[in-house]
């Protein structure tokens, strides 16, 4: 219904130019055990500069353990992921890989942001205290700069006259907009979204989508997972669907949305659409 | 369903109150509402009043409490000096205890099991001797070892020092203080940790932030919120625990007050005077504990509470407008901003 929103922009990602573009992030055969259980089964994604990728799938098939091993808050089994050509978690030395320390870990992290489900916005602090605190004590920026883009922020995600409050006086939405400030703020590389909108009532989620949105009119390599199937057709470059632990299908949202090829691809979007 | 308006019944107005729905379909339109009636609460409340009374009567009239040797000891250089020694101890185990007990809290939340053995077998430990036998330990601590000294483990001693010398009385009863107050302090930090929710570290790692910048700005504010009320009864505790040193025959306020009925027998009023102390000093703390409390829940209402003063202030104000508008009184039926 919202096609015609997405008109091609030379930085929008599109097929023809994606291709020229380097690999922004690139996941290879990566696999995930939490005990007995097998989460991720051999997960391969590759993501261009500037392109967003919409992760669909059902629950429990791996999709929010995908997005948290990109940025190694969960530690891989097996494979490996590279974000701008820098692997995460780890420093290959001649054909050994050596596990990175904490410190290291955290400095990588910096240019993976990272936006959660239920916000996790630190309450104790203001808004614009939550958007300075990673760029001050992380990266070292002055607190003077990191003031100004934190401001710059906030003007762009709406919220420019929140600045001082506190995030139990924001409604979900705006607190969602204020975390995806926040990890815009360390000027990432990448852009993770972990079902963005799932805790948002429901009159709340468009507000969020449009951010994100305007983010990806503006070339931010993104990665979502969500189960909003409209926003998968309108923002994505490419909808990768999981099931069970495995990449089932993946391609642009008018192959997989319209003419999934898979059965469970087509069971799914059944059951949603 | 009561409270739809199609099809709940009528509801009475509230006196006063605009009516809200059509009076010609509102058969209790203009009754009187009579409040429910509670004799036995003014019976009791009565009951109470005239024990209170009896007691304050008692305490003026009864020739034991000897109000006057009260009032000449209450501010005596002695006893001024010897709160002096419990405000030293209860800040110095207060705060080396605290910092120690963090340590132990951070150490049983640690990855490494050993830190963590450690840091349980401290607690288990510490909280199992009474504190009375620990201070008693610690004063001889000379007998135990006659000397202390800085070395090769298991190798030769580079420099040391003699152990009654090095710690002395009052050092001994800082150290058993702290070090059984550490035990307690160790396990509220970690259950302050605890009740911080996950994804606050979560995001904090996500973001980079720095591992002890985690700790220092994300999670022990929001610590502090469940920690203090604890913590607080802890220091209350530790303040009226200092009493339990006068066996070390250190002149603080208890050791005091029984040197002093010692020599001239007035135990009740000497009683009273470290009874008074013990009280003020404990609101002194509650009223610190009041407004640190207040500093740590930023953020968690919308808008928080008044603080007394404020709302005293408050009062005075509308008290204020009241009597130079008598009407703006009348429009709000009585003067607000009672508590």
């Amino acid at each position: 219904m919202n096609d015609s929103v997405k008109t091609p922009e030379p930085q929008a990602g599109q097929a023809g130019a994606a291709g020229a573009r380097r690999v922004m992030l690139d996941v290879r055969g990566v696999r995930k055990s939490f005990g007995a259980l097998e989460v991720l089964r051999g997960v391969d994604l590759s993501v261009r500069a500037g392109e967003v990728t919409v992760v669909l799938g059902p629950s429990g098939s791996g999709k929010s353990t995908l997005l948290r091993t990109i940025n190694h808050l969960e530690k891989v089994d097996q494979g490996w992921i590279s974000v701008d050509g820098e692997l995460v978690g780890y420093r290959r030395r001649g054909d050994r890989l050596h596990e990175l320390k904490e410190k290291d870990v955290l400095r990588q992290r910096t240019r993976i942001g990272f936006v959660f489900q239920n916000f996790n916005l630190f309450p104790h602090l203001t808004v614009l205290e939550n958007l300075i605190e990673a760029p001050v004590s992380a990266l070292r920026r002055p607190r003077k700069d990191a003031v100004a883009a934190a401001e710059r922020l906030l003007g762009r995600v709406g919220l420019a006259d929140k600045a001082d409050a506190y995030p139990r006086q924001l409604s979900g939405g705006q607190q969602q907009r204020v975390a995806i400030a926040r990890a815009l703020a360390l000027e990432p590389k990448v852009l993770l979204f972990d079902e963005p909108t799932s805790a948002l009532d429901p009159e709340l989620v468009g507000e969020v989508l449009d951010v994100i949105k305007d983010l990806a009119r503006t070339g931010t390599t993104m990665v979502v997972v969500t189960h909003e199937i409209g926003f998968a057709r309108e923002a994505a470059d490419r909808v990768v669907f999981m099931d069970d632990g495995v990449v089932v299908e993946q391609g642009p949202p008018s192959e997989v949305l319209d003419h999934p090829r898979h059965p469970r691809t087509r069971a799914f979007l059944s059951k949603v659409l | 369903m009561g409270f739809t308006t199609d099809s709940a019944p009528p509801r009475a107005v509230v006196p006063g109150g605009g009516p809200t729905a059509p009076p010609a379909a509102d058969p209790l339109a203009g009754l009187t509402v009579v409040p429910a009636r509670h004799p036995w609460r003014w019976a009791a409340v009565a009951a109470v009043l005239v024990l209170c009374a009896q007691f304050a009567h008692g305490l003026v009239t009864n020739p034991v409490w000897e109000w006057e040797v009260f009032l000449s000891y209450v501010l005596s250089e002695t006893i001024v000096e010897a709160v002096g020694v419990t405000l030293q101890l209860v800040a110095f185990a207060t705060v080396l205890g605290f910092l120690l007990g963090a340590l132990l809290a951070f150490m049983r939340l640690s990855r490494s099991p050993v830190l963590r053995t450690v840091a349980w077998t401290y607690v288990w430990i510490f909280r199992s001797i009474p504190m009375i036998v620990q201070l008693v330990f610690w004063f001889n601590l000379g007998a135990l070892y006659r000397e202390l000294g800085v070395g090769v483990p298991f190798g030769p001693v580079l420099w040391s020092v003699d152990s009654n010398d090095l710690i002395g009385t009052m050092g001994a009863a800082l150290i058993g203080l702290s070090l059984h107050q550490a035990a307690y302090a160790a396990e509220i930090v970690r259950g302050g940790v605890l009740a911080v929710d996950g994804g606050q570290l979560e995001a904090a790692a996500a973001l980079g932030i720095p591992r002890t910048r985690q700790i220092r700005r994300i999670v022990l504010p929001q610590a502090m919120r469940a920690i203090l009320p604890t913590a607080g009864n802890e220091v209350v505790g530790l303040l009226k625990g200092t009493s339990v040193v006068y066996v070390m025959a250190i002149g603080e306020l208890f050791y005091q007050v029984q040197v002093v009925y010692g020599r001239n027998g007035r135990v009740i009023p000497l009683l009273m005077v470290a009874t008074a102390w013990y009280v003020f000093l404990t609101s002194l703390l509650s009223i610190a504990q009041y407004y640190l409390e207040r500093r740590f829940a930023r953020g968690a209402d919308r808008t928080p509470p008044p603080t007394p003063l404020q709302r005293v202030r408050r009062f005075a104000r509308t008290l204020r407008a009241a009597g130079a508008d008598p009407l703006a009184r009348d429009s709000h039926g009585r003067p607000g901003g009672t508590p």
